[in-house]
């Protein structure tokens, strides 16, 4: 019967999965996020380095290329710890630009018109809530930084044989845990800022503010206070002495890791308690 | 599953903070349309969101279907469907990806629920719209694309919360014509919480009066009409004693009021025949006959004037 005539029927048909349901909040934003041109080209951008990264490490081992090319190989980038470093340090910025672009106006739009009881009306948490809006980041961000830093290293390993990939696994959990790291820590506060204003624009106005200004801040508590404290605000050098570890690279910082996984910890329970505190259906005002 | 009453309280009660805002609910409703009705504030919408378990009971608790609202919230989820009182919309979405999308959050397969979104806005009257950004819909299309996502994954019970708010009367009317339709064709109970009696009287079979927290009234409103049917107020001319007399004759109940008043209430087998036949013998006239039935109003008012909070 065509479905203009039908009256309203009860369902009758097969449910999906549970665990499953968070990826429709997910599906439905991609559809949105790569309806833009503009963030679709971006995205499309943020593969230009892996393939450069790719193109370096097949020419450091043909030797028709590089007869060919004229190259020095002692000028070509060693595929080390370094090499791979630079390859997240580049990545990790342009995943925080699309972090920018996207994360703000994940919640901050549901909250702006009433959406949450509509969502959590259903047989659907607010952790599964969360998680969806965090797989929309975390599945994109995985795309440019640890899934081609991954394949980079295979490829390395395929060329070099021997017992690079042996000897070198540390390389490959450098970059998976220091991707994770940047991921989540990107997700948290893009989510616990889209939640606390509702307003897609100044949100992702707080997360450059969160950045930047959070590490001027803490440069200046540095510079005047004469000590290195002020480093643990300074996101961005927290997650730098992180991959420094993982990555087996001598520190500049005078952080220890230790002290930067702490730090980046507390900033993420503190982004969600914001969460918690703000993913509800409805507001209740204790008064 | 359904010989379960719809819902069931065990005393509970909902806290903001210091203040109680639900007093120890207790009762259990099996209706298949039951109104929640009572002034700003008397706790309607809090009850509505406690029963989706949007806020934890601060003590007692309620089962719907059975199913427990502290520990087994999934399955009471999984049954409901629930049309917000404000305005409640993804932004950025067309009527039938809204619909879609909440019917899929609900656990239907992408194609089942992209079919239940169009059947469902075609059911609603949002079918020649359904491409159209909900931005872009009135305030009366916004609330019929509420009930739309609240119905298109086939719920169980289904919740209405002030589902007329704002519409204009022919709107209010189309509304009121649809609650009605899915209560008689899906095989679902609603629970409609509103403040006009209208909409609970045109709409409910049963009416839960709530105020400051506590059930005042559960009346069922069929009975309450039904027992009211045989209550009559006469307005006379004539001799009203031997007319009265006639009538305790013929078994009714009867009283003299005012100057030229006669309240009766008929007994078994009389009809109001009756009462013409014995008013024309008895030389009166009836000037006026009215069935006197305790309205919705009578009863809400009652409610309100019950104040020791007890059923």
């Amino acid at each position: 019967m065509a479905v203009y005539k039908r009256t309203y029927q009860p369902y009758q048909g097969a449910l999906t999965p549970a665990w499953s349901r968070f990826l429709v909040i997910a599906r439905q934003a991609y559809r949105r996020v790569f309806d833009s041109r503009f963030l679709l080209f971006y995205f499309v951008l943020c593969f230009l380095w892996p393939a450069i990264c790719a193109v370096l490490i097949y020419l450091r081992h043909n030797a028709g290329a590089i007869a060919m090319f004229k190259i020095d190989v002692a000028r070509l980038i060693p595929i080390d710890g370094m090499f791979f470093f630079r390859f997240l340090g580049w990545q990790g910025s342009m995943a925080f630009l699309l972090t920018a672009f996207i994360g703000p106006g994940l919640i901050s739009s549901d909250l702006r018109n009433n959406a949450l009881p509509l969502y959590l009306c259903r047989p659907f948490s607010r952790t599964e809530y969360v998680l969806g809006k965090m797989s929309v980041l975390a599945i994109l961000l995985s795309a440019i930084t640890w899934a081609p830093g991954l394949l980079l290293f295979a490829f390395e390993a395929y060329l070099e044989g021997g017992g690079w990939f042996s000897q070198n696994l540390y390389l490959a959990r450098g970059i998976v845990l220091g991707s994770w790291v940047w991921i989540v820590t990107l997700c948290l506060l893009a989510l616990a800022l889209s939640a606390w204003v509702k307003w897609k624009l100044v949100a992702g106005a707080l997360l450059f503010g969160v950045f930047f200004a959070l590490a001027g801040f803490g440069a200046a508590i540095n510079e005047v206070l004469h000590t290195d404290s002020g480093n643990l605000i300074n996101l961005a050098e927290l997650v730098r002495t992180i991959w420094v570890s993982q990555f087996g690279l001598p520190s500049r910082s005078s952080l220890a890791p230790e002290s930067a996984w702490m730090a980046l910890a507390g900033i993420c329970v503190l982004c969600v308690l914001l969460l918690d505190r703000k993913v509800r259906a409805f507001e209740v005002v204790k008064s | 599953m359904d010989a379960k009453p719809v819902v069931e309280l065990s005393g509970l009660e909902v806290c903001f903070g210091p203040r109680t805002i639900l007093k120890d609910l207790r009762g259990s409703f099996s209706g298949r349309a039951i109104g929640l009705l009572g002034p700003n504030g008397a706790g309607k919408s809090t009850l509505i969101n406690t029963l989706m378990g949007f806020y934890p009971p601060a003590k007692g608790t309620a089962r719907v279907f059975g199913y427990d609202i502290r520990t087994q919230i999934r399955q009471v989820r999984r049954l409901i469907g629930y049309m917000p009182e404000n305005e409640c919309f993804i932004a950025g979405m067309s009527a039938v990806e809204f619909v879609r999308f909440m019917a899929e959050l609900a656990g239907l397969p992408p194609e089942a629920a992209l079919e239940r979104a169009h059947e469902a806005l075609f059911y609603v009257g949002l079918g020649e719209a359904r491409y159209r950004k909900l931005e872009e819909y009135s305030l009366g299309m916004k609330q019929l694309a509420k009930l739309a996502q609240a119905i298109a994954h086939g719920p169980k019970l289904l919740f209405l919360d002030e589902p007329t708010n704002g519409l204009d009367p022919p709107a209010r009317q189309r509304m009121i014509r649809l609650i009605r339709d899915v209560r008689e064709r899906g095989n679902l109970h609603l629970i409609l919480c509103s403040h006009l009696l209208r909409d609970v009287e045109e709409c409910c079979e049963e009416v839960l009066i709530l105020k400051e927290g506590r059930i005042v009234q559960y009346s069922n409103l069929e009975e309450e009409r039904r027992a009211n049917r045989r209550f009559l107020d006469l307005e006379l001319e004539g001799d009203r004693e031997a007319f009265a007399a006639a009538l305790k004759k013929l078994g009714c109940e009867c009283a003299l009021s005012s100057r030229q008043r006669l309240k009766a209430v008929l007994a078994e087998g009389v009809e109001v025949r009756d009462l013409y036949r014995a008013a024309a013998e008895r030389g009166a006239r009836i000037r006026r006959l009215t069935h006197k039935r305790d309205s919705l109003e009578d009863i809400f008012l009652k409610a309100m004037g019950n104040g020791n909070g007890s059923l």
